[in-house]
């Protein structure tokens, strides 16, 4: 059918099956990709335009319904950066969109508004966002941005060695906030072929595939694990045990079992029920309990006791020293299954290109990627290329192999373009986890409230396979002590397969889940001997000088005193305040709770180094050359900054080139808050060499300026004034690598992990309403070491992301297989839940870093979701020690408490 | 009228257009916003009834029997009618569904016909008393809602009825109402329980009281002893203290990911009194 409507502003003719998505047609048919699909049902928002001019969810309306009717999409706000609307610059220059995969959705929501209410204030404003989500921001900078459209703030233009410290706003940000940027479902070519993949319904079973032909001859290929070249992929080169897949076996609930390749429809049209599969289903073990039973089926029949690995660190006696303490603290605290919710599902497409594979995907980390990809598909790493989209956030779970080996394996067999694009279930299904743990933890500390000893076993549910399983298993040990100096510790994490899904690598890797325990235990031994709470963080804080549990001592940058220091004053208050309110009232109770965290920079006591490229071409461009993937948190951004200023060129002079694994050389991946410290040094490092060779040619001096004009470059050295021509010659390319120094943990955990560590504090006003077990949360304040800000705008958004998602996993997050697979069953913070977030930064230099910077990637989430349950206890006397703190169980245990609030 | 493949997509004008095509089995469509997330991920190939261009379904009028709320009146379009004090319950209800986005699409009638435990407006219609208009090709009727509803995701409409309106008879005094949802977060969030309370009110005292709680029971459900406990008190700050849990013994809650059964009914009795205080100033 010919439907006939205006598309923004333009009259318009589509034809098709009226009851195709309104999304769909735009996308797939009308070539407008800014606008977003998230998820298909209405839950996420990110296909937000407006039909009549009221905002719409474009995946919830029938082009049949579209018909006569106005439709404007993110791409009728301006058609490119020099005439941005004044929304989108606001977003721009606020930092409002950070992987920008919800930034259209959240502009046309707030056109609507703005179209009606010129000033609308703050809580205008969420109801008009309500139903959108971004995963990445923490709503802050949305609300401002949409708040102070019209008054223009100036643009941030810094001037040459003036860019690192500049609130510069992101480089890759016009197309963020035009619909321009092409994420992973956004550029597939119109002929590809797609994949829908048949996933196990069973979280256990054993199954035999009947006979495909008859859909094999319906489709252009049916693949199952006799097809796959080598049929396992993982993180540790030594341990490849998931299944591209399934080979008669399934693990866990959403395991891929069959994948059918044909056209869109084609591959849509297949029903479930048409796939022959005989399922023998078997008792899944679920938990931790039923994993270390002692009679416990395996979940990987070479993996004893469903052991994946276990380790610890060791000084002192702590076992001995509780008895002399003055106070003794300990509990038990549990975590659930916690999902990303990257609003972008996984998607990309492949094409074989001679003798080698084209792979365009959503990744954090490339150069893993490609190796991956070519050890399951048994081609050498060369004849592999990666070329990276637009990342529609990560947060970890675009860590691991998605859609890339069965692009490549049907793009390679069949010679032709093959596209996958995850729906929201089978993305929430299929994708790896936060760890659940459960943590015990013992402290105990001498009469003046120094902590004398520590005692933390964390156990953590790794799901079916081990992907970052060693990871998380070896960091927690490390950091579960918190950020204090302990002089007597014993901790041991361990991390035991089950039926569940693989739980991977989420922003803080296992450090938010023993954060939960340890800031609980510095509460409580704060409350026995009547010290304030952060008086008590404060005199064990570690500091410069002071040595880790691993024996490390830190020689400079812990900045965790400063950070409490500079949350004093406002926990003083925000306490006289609860107290005030609580005084009035009987059934809302206010409390205010602080958090504490350190966090170890890059890879845990491994190698992980970056190498980075600067080149100057004959025609006088600067190109940053890097493999830094830019998932939101604004590496593209800061690495620029960086380069600039170590060169001695404004940074509106810097060209970037990033991802692509043919352009660009292994950065490392997008993780462990590593890419600033250890890529931002590489960057910095390639400057310098380029600078170094400039100068050798021009004989100039070290402190010389240089003015590049076009191809022609001038040197200003004291008076001297060089110029060197540079159409003539070659291109000039500088190079750095940085790998932190760390040395291989011995088998008592001693040695050195990390090279540096990021340290914060983080206070939260929390009201509950006692009668329904409810908590909203009022206020947080982020006090971060970060040693330096390169762009405190983008640090302030990583922080504010982060404190988002520690909400979440304190309040209301909780990833049941099978019941909580879609958007609305599994509930992330909407901008009516995230409240103000004021953030402290603090710049205790990192020597070792770009212009003294450590990471701020992982550490906002780490003290949140402690500080929220230091605040839920100040205001009900409850010590929740599960989260999350779902309303139900919030009352059940104040009611089981029986005890006055305080 | 569109046929691809297979499926069929109508759009017709006309109610009788409609009713005669139901002589074959269609799923109406009208906001979408039940329909499409229940698709996600595979091939549309019913044959479908858009209503949503069929004039008789939509619009609010009034006249001396009481109100009738047009099948597809969205959520927002019931936010922005001029509407009596009796209409506050059902208007708060309707800014707490979804986002703006599913209140600009999602209809009163989908809301029902739905038949969600969870469904927002279900306790408010009852406790608004309200009937609903059914036709079919050749006939039609009005029932109660509370028999358009008979189950989860169940009702008693025949494959070829359609539900053209909902009726709202007006209350016979000064009528107020009001509503308070329970959710784990603030926007777009499934109900873990909630509530609805219409007093009729003469001489500072409850003439009548309706009062209904959803997400307790597989539909949602009015709590006649309590409504008898209500019905001539003194309408002060005390009358919250007249609600008893022996009044919701009648619900059936169930446990699960959002709440506890224990919870659900404490918290519908929390509910319950809060909506009462809030009415009684
Ligand atoms: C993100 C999101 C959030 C939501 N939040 C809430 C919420 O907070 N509270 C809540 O109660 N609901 C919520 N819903 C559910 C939904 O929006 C409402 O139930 C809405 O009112 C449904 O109306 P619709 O017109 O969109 O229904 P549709 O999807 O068009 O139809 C729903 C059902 O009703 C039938 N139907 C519709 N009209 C008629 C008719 N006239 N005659 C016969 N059958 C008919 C359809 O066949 C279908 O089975 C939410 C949905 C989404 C996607
Ligand atoms: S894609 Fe439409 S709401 Fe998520
Ligand atoms: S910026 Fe909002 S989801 Fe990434």
């Amino acid at each position: 059918m010919k439907v006939a409507f205006t598309l923004n502003g333009r009259p318009t003719d589509w034809t098709g099956a009226p009851v195709t998505r309104l999304a769909s047609a735009l996308r797939d048919d009308l070539g407008l990709t800014g606008t977003k699909v998230g998820c298909d049902a209405g839950d996420c928002g990110a296909c937000t335009v407006l039909v009549d001019g009221r905002q719409h969810c474009a995946c919830l309306l029938a082009m049949g319904q579209v018909e006569g009717r106005a439709v404007e999409t993110v791409e009728s706000l301006a058609g490119h950066a020099a005439a941005l609307g004044a929304l989108q610059a606001s977003f721009l220059s606020h930092g409002a969109a950070q992987c920008g995969i919800c930034t259209p959705g959240m502009l046309m929501a707030a056109e609507e508004l703005l179209r009606r209410v010129g000033r609308p204030s703050r809580g205008e404003v969420e109801d008009a966002l309500g139903g959108v989500l971004c995963r990445c921001t923490g709503y802050a900078k949305i609300v401002d941005a949409v708040m102070a459209v019209g008054n223009a703030g100036a643009d941030v233009t810094p001037a040459a060695g003036a860019a690192v410290g500049a609130r510069l706003a992101r480089v890759d940000g016009v197309a963020k906030v035009t619909g321009d940027d092409r994420f992973g479902a956004d550029g597939i070519p119109a002929d590809a072929l797609w994949i829908r993949v048949v996933r196990a319904p069973h979280a256990r079973a054993r199954f035999v595939l009947g006979d495909l032909a008859p859909l094999r001859a319906r489709l252009a290929a049916v693949l199952t694990a006799a097809d796959v070249p080598f049929n396992g992929f993982g993180i540790y080169p030594e341990i490849k045990d998931q299944p591209v897949l399934a080979d008669g076996v399934v693990r866990y609930r959403g395991e891929a079992v069959v994948a059918l390749v044909g056209t869109r429809h084609g591959v849509l049209a297949v029903r479930d029920d048409e796939v022959p599969i005989a399922w023998t289903v078997e008792p899944p073990v679920i938990g931790i309990d039923a994993a270390t039973a002692p009679e416990a089926a395996l979940v990987q029949a070479d993996k004893p006791a469903n052991l994946l690995l276990d380790g610890g660190v060791r000084r002192g006696d702590a076992s001995g020293s509780f008895a002399g303490c003055a106070a003794v603290a300990e509990g038990v605290f549990e975590t659930a299954f916690v999902e990303h919710a990257y609003i972008e599902p996984e998607a990309g497409w492949a094409q074989r290109v001679g003798d080698r594979l084209e792979i365009h995907v959503t990744t954090q980390t490339p150069y893993m990627d490609r190796d991956e990809v070519a050890n399951v598909m048994r081609l050498r790493p060369e004849a592999v290329r990666i070329v990276p989209t637009a990342c529609g956030g990560g947060f970890g779970g675009k860590l691991d192999l998605s859609v890339h080996p069965l692009i490549a394996l049907a793009a390679w067999t069949l010679g032709r373009p093959v596209a996958c694009v995850y729906t929201r279930p089978e993305s929430m299904a299929a994708s790896t986890k936060r760890h659940p743990a459960r943590i015990a933890a013992r402290f105990g500390c001498d009469g003046d409230g120094k902590l004398v000893a520590c005692e933390v076993t964390a156990t953590f549910d790794t799901g079916a396979y081990a992907s970052w399983g060693p990871t998380v298993a070896n960091r927690v040990p490390v950091h579960a002590m918190g950020p204090y100096a302990v002089p007597n510790v014993r901790t041991w994490g361990a991390a035991y397969f089950t039926n569940g899904p693989p739980a991977g690598a989420f922003r803080g890797f296992g450090v938010p889940q023993a954060a939960i325990a340890h800031e609980a235990m510095m509460d409580e031994l704060a409350d026995a001997l009547a010290i304030d709470r952060l008086e008590f963080r404060h005199r064990n804080a570690l500091r410069a000088g002071d040595t880790t549990a691993t024996g490390q001592t830190l020689a400079h940058s812990a900045g965790l005193a400063q950070c409490l220091d500079a949350l004093r004053p406002q926990w003083q208050l925000a306490q006289a305040e609860a107290a005030a309110f609580n005084a009035t009232q009987d059934l809302r109770r206010r409390g205010v709770g602080i958090g504490c965290m350190w966090y170890g920079i890059g890879n845990t006591s491994m190698s992980n180094p970056s190498r980075m490229r600067v080149g100057l071409s004959p025609a006088g461009t600067v190109t940053l050359y890097s493999g830094a993937v830019d998932v939101g948190q604004g590496s593209n951004t800061i690495m620029t900054q960086i380069v600039a200023d170590a060169l001695g060129v404004p940074v509106g002079q810097v060209a970037l080139v990033a991802g692509d694994t043919d352009l660009t050389a292994d950065a490392g991946k997008t993780s462990a808050s590593r890419q600033t410290f250890v890529s931002g040094m590489a960057a910095e490092r390639a400057a310098r060499d380029l600078r170094r060779q400039i100068l050798r040619q021009a004989n100039a001096g070290p402190d010389a300026r240089l003015v590049l004009d076009g191809s022609r470059l001038v040197i200003h050295d004291g008076d001297d004034i060089r110029t060197l021509d540079l159409a003539g010659g070659d291109s000039l390319m500088g190079e750095g690598t940085f790998d932190p120094p760390t040395t291989p943990l011995d088998a008592d955990g001693q040695g050195v992990p990390y090279a540096t560590y990021a340290f914060a504090a983080q206070l939260a006003t929390v009201e509950v309403d006692l009668e329904l077990g409810t908590v909203k949360v009022l206020r947080i304040v982020a006090a971060h070491d970060v040693g330096k800000a390169i762009n405190p705008t983008l640090v302030e958004g990583q922080i504010q992301g982060g404190v988002a998602q520690g909400l979440g996993l304190a309040l209301m997050e909780e990833y049941l297989p099978g019941r909580t697979e879609n958007l609305h069953d599994y509930l992330i913070p909407t901008v009516g839940d995230v409240p103000e977030i004021e953030c402290i930064l603090i710049e205790d230099r990192e020597p070792l870093g770009p212009s003294g910077a450590k990471g701020v990637g992982e550490p906002g989430l780490v003290p949140t979701a402690p500080a929220i349950l230091g605040a839920i206890q100040h205001a009900t006397g409850v010590r929740m020690r599960r989260v999350p703190v779902l309303p139900h169980r919030l009352r059940e245990a104040i009611v089981a408490s029986g005890e006055k609030p305080m | 009228m569109y046929t691809n493949d297979m499926a069929a997509y109508l759009r017709p004008h006309r109610l009788d257009e409609a009713l005669n095509a139901l002589a074959r089995p269609h799923t109406v469509l009208a906001g979408g916003t039940d329909f499409y997330p229940a698709r996600v991920g595979r091939a549309i190939t019913e044959d479908v009834l858009d209503v949503g261009a069929i004039a008789e379904l939509r619009g609010i009028s009034a006249d001396a029997g009481g109100w009738r709320l047009g099948a597809t009146t969205t959520w927002n379009e019931l936010v922005e009618a001029d509407l009596p004090p009796l209409f506050d319950g059902l208007k708060q209800a309707a800014r707490e569904i979804g986002g703006r986005q599913i209140q600009n699409a999602g209809t009163l009638a989908g809301n029902l016909c739905n038949a969600s435990p969870a469904a927002d407006g279900v306790p408010c219609l009852l406790a608004l008393g309200a009937e609903i208009d059914v036709a079919s090709h050749g006939s039609r009727r009005r029932v109660p809602l509370r028999r358009l509803i008979t189950g989860v995701r169940r009702t008693s409409l025949a494959a070829d009825e359609l539900v053209l309106a909902i009726r709202v008879p007006r209350p016979r005094h000064e009528a107020r109402s009001g509503f308070l949802k329970l959710g784990a977060r603030r926007y777009l969030v499934i109900s873990i329980a909630m509530v609805a309370a219409t007093l009729e009110v003469v001489d500072g005292r409850v003439a009548s009281a309706a009062i209904a709680v959803g997400a307790c029971s597989p539909v949602a459900e009015r709590l006649p002893a309590l409504e008898a406990a209500l019905a001539g008190a003194t309408i002060d700050s005390r009358l919250p203290d007249l609600v008893e849990p022996a009044h919701l013994a009648s619900l059936a809650p169930i446990d699960d990911m959002r709440g506890s059964a224990a919870y659900r009914l404490d918290a519908a009795l929390v509910l319950i009194r809060r909506v009462l205080a809030r009415l009684a100033t």
